[in-house]
């Protein structure tokens, strides 16, 4: 896409994140479609996908739910525009709000009371990074309620072991059934401590379906999770079927001696993301996917 | 068993409906979550009136992305939400409003499937995320009740609908339950699952 202002630029990312499923995603969905034995199974996969068509063709957002919108930001140090991005993205998503539109989710805790343009205390959510460079990479990850309230985190006996990671996890996508609408993608986070663990769970929910930890290890936990979470007929739904999961990312950080913290961070088969690249002289791009 | 039916439903033909049915309904439906569900319960209580009878339409687990054009409401998405957070409140509901079916995702809990039996209701799953599809299938919306209050995911939306489905029955008014049927496959799956992480 061609260059515009970082304004400009949130918003076309913003819509694009809700209304265009990624492309690894949607392959992701069609391959578990042509695997899927179930016939129930396969009715919601047929009816994911030509939701997502249906999106994609009208520009509108795939699922009701657009969720509350987590920015992650890797800032270079150099980049002159560090104090305003916090603005920016806060003025891009009311906007966004009105004109995509999204659905106005965030809700006081204490009155109840919905803004109708998804502000409020802490919102939109930015995790910041500071990097080398002068460059800015925003991700965006609208992520809905339904998968959010079924994200875990368990602190296991160092003890147990990877074999005890394992069986959390799978027991955990078991008890979790149809209700974070699966296929789903889980991200993986382990060590740190509890924060860690799910931070680092989430950002693995940023990554592309078919990528690998760089680690050996951690990408051979990924592939074994997959096939473990794959083997229990959960199905899409619920209902029963091959593809609980369509990914397992998993990221790591080093643990404290008495502690193994395990974030489980489940993501709806709808994995929406988009990426903004700001350059030193302001120019911003939407990041092809 | 694929089924077209047309909303008001009496109560035989609620009945009738089987797990493993696919509906596709037309007719008036409406949308009621958390605090909605809430909100309609505590009305009774004191007394008031509710302003429409959820005994002539189907009860949808929805908060709907809604635009206000040219004077009107159009829905831009509108799939169902995560049915098992209403479980808190589902008996009394049904038992006080008496919906004839319940479109929602993922099932719900024993309290919900006893009035399921009691009120002769089904309960029906719709694809999750399926908001697009859904909006599709929308023709329009007749109204909306506690807006100012609820906000735009909670309040109760009325909507007409044209072949809304597929809405598959995973939960039936005698005791028939998708999920349940499904527990003792998963359990034998688990077995092998934890054999194998076992083993190494």
């Amino acid at each position: 896409m061609g260059s515009m202002t970082i304004q400009e630029a949130l918003l076309v990312a913003l819509k694009q994140a809700v209304t265009v499923l990624p492309q690894d995603v949607v392959n992701a969905l069609q391959e578990a479609r042509e695997r899927e034995t179930s016939s129930m199974g396969a009715a919601q996969l047929d009816a994911i996908l030509e939701n997502v068509a249906i999106a994609r063709d009208g520009s509108i957002p795939m699922c009701q739910d657009t969720g509350i919108q987590t920015f992650f930001v890797e800032a270079g140090v150099n980049s002159p525009f560090l104090k305003d991005l916090r603005h920016w993205i806060g003025e891009a998503m009311i906007q966004a709000t009105a004109t995509v539109p999204l659905r106005p989710n965030t809700v006081d805790p204490f009155t109840g009371k919905n803004p109708g343009d998804n502000s409020g205390r802490f919102m939109p959510l930015i995790h910041w990074e500071l990097v080398d460079g002068d460059d800015v990479l925003i991700s965006i990850l609208p992520k809905g309620g339904g998968s959010e309230n079924m994200s875990a985190l368990k602190m296991l006996a160092p003890g147990v072991g990877m074999k005890g990671i394992k069986r959390a996890v799978v027991e955990h996508i078991v008890s979790c059934r149809g209700w974070p609408c699966p296929p789903t993608i889980l991200g993986v986070g382990i060590g740190g401590g509890a924060d860690i663990a799910m931070k680092l769970g989430k950002k693995a929910v940023l990554r592309e379906i078919g990528s690998r930890n760089a680690v050996p290890e951690a990408a051979e936990l990924e592939r074994e999770l997959l096939e473990l979470v794959n083997m229990t007929g959960v199905g899409p739904m619920g209902v029963g079927g091959e593809t609980t999961c369509l990914a397992v990312h998993v990221e790591y950080a080093h643990r404290h001696p008495a502690s193994l913290p395990l974030g489980i961070l489940v993501q709806c088969w709808a994995d929406r993301r988009a990426r903004v690249r700001l350059n030193a002289d302001g120019i911003a791009e939407v990041i092809s996917r | 068993m694929k089924r077209d039916l047309s909303l008001p439903i009496d109560g035989a033909t609620a009945r009738q409906l089987r797990v493993g049915d696919i509906l596709f309904l037309t007719g008036s439906i409406f949308t009621a979550r958390d605090e909605a569900h809430l909100l309609m319960l505590e009305a009774q209580e004191s007394g008031k009136d509710i302003p429409f009878d959820p005994s002539q339409m189907a009860l949808f687990h929805c908060g709907p992305v809604v635009s206000k054009q040219n004077g009107g409401w159009k829905v831009i998405a509108a799939g169902p939400t995560t049915s098992i957070r209403m479980e808190l409140f589902e008996d009394k509901y049904l038992e006080t409003f008496r919906p004839p079916i319940i479109i929602g995702k993922g099932g719900m809990g024993d309290r919900t499937q006893a009035a399921l039996e009691s009120v002769g209701t089904v309960y029906t799953q719709y694809t999750g995320g399926a908001g697009a599809l859904a909006a599709k299938r929308i023709e329009s919306v007749e109204g909306v009740e506690w807006l100012e209050e609820l906000g735009m995911p909670e309040a109760a939306w009325f909507f007409k609908v044209k072949d809304f489905g597929p809405l598959l029955v995973t939960m039936d008014s005698v005791g028939g339950n998708l999920y349940k049927d499904l527990e003792p496959t998963i359990a034998e799956n688990m077995k092998a699952v934890m054999a194998r992480i076992e083993a190494g």
